[in-house]
């Protein structure tokens, strides 16, 4: 077990009277996919966006590398070195590849762009994750597929030198080559030293690529356990009860929102 | 392994297409690769091209008078003012926003540089002490707005504006024309917090700033009245007067020339560099043909093409030109080389994925307008000096819709996003040869404006199903 990079201690959080999480602790550690699993609602994507600063975080404590930090915004988030990928991409498809990658970070004065150093960076960032995707780093997004665009926003998470990378259901939309390409790069990530998150529907895909399964339930985390000691049905258990023999919630039917 | 995946070396075995990435192809391939495209719905201004092709070809084989020298610098004065207003709609148009204020605003500011010149620098007494002190709170406002929404040049220049009018600086044709420009910035920053502060659709808020600015122009002005500027040598000049020969060859030679060097220039550095590149050929071709261009339409506006060479001579290239090609590079340098250009893309592709990227998109839409309002106040220049007057119909009429027209025919699409200024010189020369054309086949007025009509309409149809069919090949 690698040493924790992101924690995150009690993390409460609520949208008016909704309490969407509830004392979630939670941990990521360097070079370790951990998936998080859940129904819909369980709170997946709030956790996520709580991490990303863009919501607020009720309560709770975040310690990055053991110290603790604020994050206000996405602006805190990036700075730390917390990428995330959402699920709907977040790529300009008038703009090529390169200029996707180094969107609102250009290099280069304000007054000049620096185009061939962000070029050589975006394809030596491509090249390092042995991306097999593109002709050309100067095709516009729209020209790309659903599998080449999820590559390239994962890349552009990675290219900034990220320790930790979010990924949103990166494999949802995608055919089964495609979603081939992006779990070995998701793979390749966490070779790589950093810390993954994947949040995703799909139990195969989930026990193909995590080291840690987490378990989210009605805004609660019931389990986090090593992908190899749980069985798909543990999962299944968890995600629609909240318990599975010992796992789990010691009295999830009362469980409310 | 903490190191920058950048700096990581490539995993032996794992083949990467980047690997064999072609950053550069064969003439034919390019030509291919372009035909693709076409094909895809990218058409840029091809069909805007070829349409002014036909354009000249028909207007040429119906009237003896059209492809005359003397029509033709004609036919450029007429049209520039409305094309440099065009040129700052693209902007507009980028973020898929609408500026329908920008004909009217641009008479606003043509009705304040014309009655500065005509008052002898007296704004007060030209305005009246109301409306007077009302302007001035009007440009105070807006560098407060400006301030706001950190948009500086815009204060700077409201403020520039409230100076001249306060101090009542004396007559002088270029501070008129800075005054016009500091006018128009001050009036696309309110548009701009508008729109993008308030967040009201630009539609509705531009409509009604357009009625707004028709009004405004009449009270400047008065029912019926005329401010004359053909008096002021260098404001008449603007638009009627054209370079030495001297000049023309010389500006022939800045723009063919810095056309090269930018073009070729960056070709080979890249090449050196092992960047993606065009084909070395293609290159050459592009600066070969716009040499070709410009030393022959320069050779041919420094003949002397006045009606009666005998008594007067008409020579050089016009003034219009230079004012156009200068907007143009300053334009197109903004919108691929600063950030802002390309922070201005984004927000007009995905706004979201903008604001995600820390991009401040309130402030980028907001300054397209700025933008937008200060193009249209050297639109307005343009066309006052052509017209040697401005009334209170100055940039009403169809001056907007003309201009908007241009952009789309030039290929700017209406959807945000994909557009050039380039698009605007393109569109704007359609126009303009539409117009000036039926004027000389002395058609009535009734058919200029179906014809016009209908070439926006089929310039908009062309965008729409451009755009259907890129999404269609993107699945």
């Amino acid at each position: 077990m690698s040493e924790p990079l992101l924690e995150l201690i009690g993390v409460n959080k609520s949208f008016g009277p909704v309490h969407v999480l509830h004392d979630i602790d939670f941990t990521v550690r360097a070079g370790e996919v951990t998936a998080m699993v859940g129904d819909n609602g369980a709170g997946k994507s709030t956790l996520i966006k709580c991490v990303a600063g863009i919501h607020p975080m009720d309560t709770g404590e975040v310690r990055f590398r053991g110290k603790p930090v604020t994050i206000h915004n996405p602006k805190d988030a990036a700075d730390l070195g917390i990428e995330v990928v959402y699920q709907d991409l977040a790529l300009a498809d008038n703009l090529d590849v390169v200029q996707n990658m180094f969107l609102g970070r250009e290099r280069g004065s304000r007054w000049l762009m620096d185009e061939s150093s962000m070029e050589r960076a975006a394809r030596e960032t491509l090249a390092s994750l042995s991306v097999r995707t593109v002709k050309s780093v100067r095709t516009p997004v729209a020209a790309l597929s659903g599998g080449q665009r999820q590559t390239v926003a994962i890349a552009k998470a990675v290219l900034w030198d990220s320790k930790v990378v979010l990924l949103d259901e990166p494999t949802a939309a995608l055919g089964v080559a495609q979603t081939r390409q992006v779990l070995d790069l998701v793979r390749r990530l966490a070779e790589q030293g950093l810390g993954v998150v994947l949040i995703s529907h799909n139990m195969a895909d989930v026990f193909e690529v995590a080291d840690r399964i987490a378990t989210l339930y009605l805004g609660r985390l019931v389990a986090e356990v090593p992908a190899k000691e749980t069985t798909h049905g543990q999962v299944v258990e968890l995600i629609t009860a909240g318990r599975s023999g010992d796992l789990g919630l010691a009295r999830p039917e009362a469980v409310t929102l | 392994m903490t190191d920058s995946p950048a700096k990581t070396e490539n995993a032996p075995g794992a083949i990467s297409d980047f690997g064999i990435d072609t950053t550069s192809q064969s003439t034919g391939e390019a030509i291919r690769d372009y035909v693709a495209r076409l094909r895809g719905g990218e058409l840029g201004s091809l069909p805007a091209l070829l349409g002014l092709a036909a354009l000249v070809i028909v207007f040429t084989a119906l009237s003896d008078n059209f492809l005359t020298l003397n029509n033709t610098a004609n036919l450029l004065a007429q049209g520039a003012g409305k094309m440099i207003i065009a040129m700052g709609l693209v902007y507009v148009l980028l973020l898929g926003e609408i500026d329908l204020s920008a004909g009217t605003l641009s008479g606003v500011c043509a009705a304040v540089m014309a009655m500065h010149y005509v008052r002898g620098g007296n704004l007060l007494g030209g305005m009246g002490s109301t409306v007077f002190y009302v302007f001035i709170a009007g440009l105070l406002a807006a560098a407060v707005l400006a301030v706001l929404m950190r948009i500086w040049a815009g204060a700077a220049l409201s403020l520039v504006a409230v100076a001249m009018a306060l101090l009542g600086v004396q007559p002088n044709a270029w501070l008129e024309m800075l005054l016009a420009v500091c006018v128009g910035a001050a009036i696309g920053c309110i548009t701009g917090y508008l729109v993008a502060n308030i967040g009201m659709p630009s539609f509705v808020v531009t409509l009604a700033l357009f009625i707004t600015w028709q009004g405004v122009i009449l009270q400047f002005i008065g029912e019926g009245g005329v401010l004359g500027i053909r008096n002021s040598p260098v404001l008449f000049n603007v638009a009627n007067g054209s370079l030495s020969v001297v000049g023309s060859w010389l500006l022939c030679l800045i723009a063919a020339g810095g056309y090269a060097a930018v073009v070729l220039g960056e070709h080979f550095a890249r090449l050196r560099k092992g960047l993606v590149t065009q084909p070395t050929p293609i290159a050459l071709f592009k600066v070969g043909t716009v040499a070709v261009i410009a030393v022959a339409s320069t050779w041919a506006l420094t003949l002397n093409r006045s009606p009666n060479p005998d008594l007067v001579t008409i020579q050089g290239v016009p003034y219009v030109v230079p004012i156009i090609l200068g907007l143009l590079v300053i334009g197109t340098y903004v919108l691929n080389r600063t950030r802002y250009g390309r922070h201005i893309y984004a927000v007009g592709g995905n706004a979201e994925a903008a604001r995600r990227a820390g991009i401040d998109v309130k402030k980028i839409r907001a300054s397209v307008f700025a933008v937008s309002a200060c193009a249209a106040a050297i639109g307005a220049i343009v066309y006052s000096s052509k017209a040697g007057s401005v009334d209170p119909q100055a940039g009403g009429l169809n001056t907007l819709l003309f201009a908007v027209g241009a952009a789309v025919i030039g290929g700017t699409s209406l959807f945000g996003g994909r557009g050039k200024v380039a698009h605007a010189v393109i569109g704007g020369l359609v126009l303009a040869v539409v117009e000036n054309g039926l004027g000389l086949l002395r058609q009535p007025a009734a058919v200029v404006n179906i014809i016009t009509g209908l070439v926006l309409l089929l310039a908009a149809t062309v965008d729409a199903l451009s755009r259907r069919r890129a999404a269609a090949a993107s699945r």
